[in-house]
């Protein structure tokens, strides 16, 4: 059957078909938004601390910092799912394997995130 | 799929440890290790999410001396991590590329990790009066 397919046809597909640097390209974004929420976010809780429970509900409240929140949350996950799948593609060679990770990845992150931005959005509605 | 054995280039074994090397491989550790970061985030909201008693058991966990232990470890995690990613945003618009230059900016990343990290903690310990 393989014998039968001219070499053009074997690599039709495999390529980057211009996308070839979307993800190195949306990992440097979220690199640079994670770089300003994450501080902002680290500054934030070191503010909180030692805060009690109403005040913490109050200040994810602000309409400001729930947005932002839902961001980082977003970002967070989207710039760790693009590096471990850099990772997996790395060390992980059986074709099977590495595609079942890749899924398993961006359920697991997909999943993650959404839980956090929904509890962030909950809270922010007064649930 | 290459069916003939190939030379493989040099691995990790094979070259002597420099701070380039180790700030590379310490870049995707901390990026993985952010995962515990990730799941105190999450668990941290839904735990707010879901009332004060469920936060009261995230907050027992956080101020607990594992849970410190742990959060102070995401903190340097996540914080070496910003400080190399950004050493690495420098690296891609060519600049600290030289070997005197690339040594300055990698030693500057580690020094802000852990200025970064202390002056959270020390913050943080200042807000919550004393606890």
């Amino acid at each position: 059957m393989t014998k039968f397919r001219t070499p053009i046809s074997k690599v039709r597909g495999l390529g980057s078909a211009r996308s070839g640097a979307h993800h190195w390209w949306h990992q440097r974004i979220t690199a640079v938004v994670n770089l300003f929420l994450v501080l902002w976010f680290a500054a934030s809780v070191m503010t909180l601390a030692g805060a009690d429970y109403a005040t913490i509900i109050w200040w994810v409240r602000d309409p400001i910092v729930s947005v932002l929140l839902v961001l980082l949350i977003g970002s967070l996950f989207y710039h760790f799912r693009l590096g471990v799948q850099i990772v997996i593609e790395d060390y992980v060679h059986d074709e099977g394997t590495k595609k079942i990770s890749l899924l398993a990845l961006t359920f697991a992150t997909l999943a993650l995130a959404l839980a956090g931005i929904l509890s962030v959005l909950k809270i922010s509605f007064g649930g | 799929m290459a069916s003939t054995e190939r030379p493989l280039s040099p691995h990790l074994q094979i070259w002597r440890w420099g701070l380039h090397m180790g700030l590379s491989i310490a870049h995707r550790t901390t990026g993985i290790g952010n995962a515990v970061g990730a799941l105190l985030l999450v668990w941290g909201f839904y735990a707010l999410a879901s009332g004060p008693e469920a936060f009261a058991g995230f907050h027992d966990f956080l101020t607990s001396l594992l849970g410190r232990l742990v959060l102070f470890g995401v903190t340097f995690s996540v914080m070496l991590h910003l400080c190399t990613g950004v050493r690495h945003l420098i690296m891609d618009t060519g600049r600290g590329l030289e070997i005197a230059s690339n040594r300055r900016i990698g030693i500057l990343a580690i020094l802000a990790a852990i200025a970064l990290t202390l002056g959270l903690w020390a913050g943080a310990y200042g807000f919550a009066g004393a606890l």
